[in-house]
């Protein structure tokens, strides 16, 4: 019934040229937009932590984390941190990152909520998937300092 | 068909959303789906991932059908899981391989009259470190496969020592983010001690071999977004049995993830001799859901 017969190493080649085409392309086309342009500049960072906190308001799990904040430094000061991140020409002013959530007791599910709502408002601005996995892989590093680990 | 009762259960859990609000917070595609022992992982290769989409302070569990088709066999799995904080995943499996071809070997050779095996799996697995996103070094889990035959005639007839037997693994997952054309890649590497036989299906021990054996397994998968996983996976297996020589097993898979309550995976899956029938190779097909 079925003439699926590839041989392995028929399939490891098509795989490799596959790949290699791919690393091609990408040497061919333009150098790559940085992430911060990727991301819309500063503009456009902001318009994801606008979005962000929409959904943070709305979010049983994480909201009472953010309860007295105000919003608009919280606004400032993450668009600030997400554009220095990014590599754009901007200063993170807040405070340090485990002092801040020293007495917060965030979870590993309080985490992964604040984790999906970055990505649904990245999403919501139709950031490329490239981008929101670069943004995300240097957001990494805060991880324990967030947790408190 | 037995497996519609689990078919209209997974249907109900995925319409109703509203009665089950609380499903897990881990990220999309984290939960892995449903391998043909139960446990959470690929198809054919356990992850260090728990099944589900439970968190740290949250439940969850699992139900899969599975089904695979290669030259002259076919397999059939439902499975279901628990996963509790995830920590500790629990899961059952039963398996139906239906001996298609090899029936009239059994029945030439030696005299036997089976059309089909079944087994049951138990497995447990424990989250003993890490998070597979979040850690440096991954997510590192260890588990076990408790492997029970329900008739032990043709693997007895065929050289197996006995008709139950426990795989005991480690599985380390790890995603790296943006790693490949800016794409996030998840690696997984197993390394199981088993005496199993075509997965327990044709018994476990032999007269070639009967003590444990330690199996490396592996799985490569790239998430082409959040709702698409397209990898390979590979499965080192003993030869206990002088009947007929086993092969290594290794699939290329395609998943589907459109959000936490449901994965589809089709895969291309090569279990290369099996029982003396040559270079089995077919569909797979595993449909699961996630509560």
């Amino acid at each position: 019934m079925l003439s699926l017969k590839l041989h392995s190493s028929a399939l490891t080649m098509m795989l490799a040229a596959a790949l290699m085409l791919g690393g091609c392309q990408a040497l061919d086309s333009q150098p790559e937009p940085s992430l911060y342009q990727q991301l819309g500049e500063r503009a456009g960072i902001a318009d994801v932590v606008e979005d962000l906190l929409y959904l943070i308001v709305e979010d049983e799990r994480i909201n009472h984390q953010f309860k007295g904040i105000d919003v608009v430094q919280f606004h400032r000061n993450l668009t600030d941190q997400l554009c220095q991140l990014s590599g754009g020409p901007c200063t993170y002013t807040g405070r340090e990152m485990r002092e801040l959530h020293a007495d917060m007791a965030i979870t590993n599910t309080q985490f992964n909520a604040l984790a999906e709502n970055l990505i649904l408002a990245m999403e919501e601005n139709n950031i490329p998937t490239g981008a929101q996995n670069r943004l995300i892989k240097q957001l990494l590093p805060l991880y324990p300092d967030i947790r408190n680990l | 068909m037995r497996n519609w009762p689990l078919v209209s259960l997974v249907a109900a859990l995925l319409a109703a959303p509203a009665a089950i609000a609380d499903i897990g917070s881990r990220i999309w595609g984290t939960g892995g789906v449903t391998t043909i022992e139960g446990s959470a992982g690929g198809g054919l290769v356990p992850w260090a991932l728990l099944g589900s989409y439970a968190s740290d302070e949250e439940w969850g569990g699992t139900l899969a059908i599975s089904r695979a088709k290669v030259d002259d066999y076919s397999l059939s799995v439902t499975g279901a899981g628990l996963n509790w904080n995830n920590r500790i995943e629990l899961t059952v499996a039963q398996q139906t391989l239906d001996l298609d071809s090899l029936v009239f070997t059994l029945k030439d050779s030696f005299g036997l009259e089976q059309d089909e095996l079944r087994q049951n799996i138990f497995g447990a697995k424990v989250r003993l470190a890490g998070d597979v996103l979040y850690s440096p070094w991954g997510q590192w889990s260890a588990g076990v496969q408790h492997k029970r035959l329900q008739d032990f005639t043709v693997p007895g007839a065929i050289g197996a020592r006995d008709d139950s037997g426990t795989d005991v693994y480690v599985s380390g997952s790890k995603l790296f983010f943006a790693a490949l054309m800016v794409r996030n890649l998840l690696v997984n590497l197993t390394a199981r001690s088993t005496r199993a036989n075509q997965g327990g299906l044709l018994g476990f021990g032999g007269d070639r071999n009967n003590s444990y054996e330690l199996m490396m397994e592996g799985s490569v998968g790239l998430f082409l977004n959040r709702q698409w996983l397209v990898g390979a996976e590979y499965r080192q297996k003993p030869d206990n049995l002088g009947f007929a020589a086993e092969d290594h097993w290794w699939d290329l898979f395609v998943a589907w993830v459109p959000d936490r309550r449901l994965a589809v995976t089709a895969a291309l899956v090569n279990l290369g001799d099996v029982a003396t029938l040559e270079d089995q190779q077919g569909l797979y097909l595993s449909l699961q859901g996630s509560f």
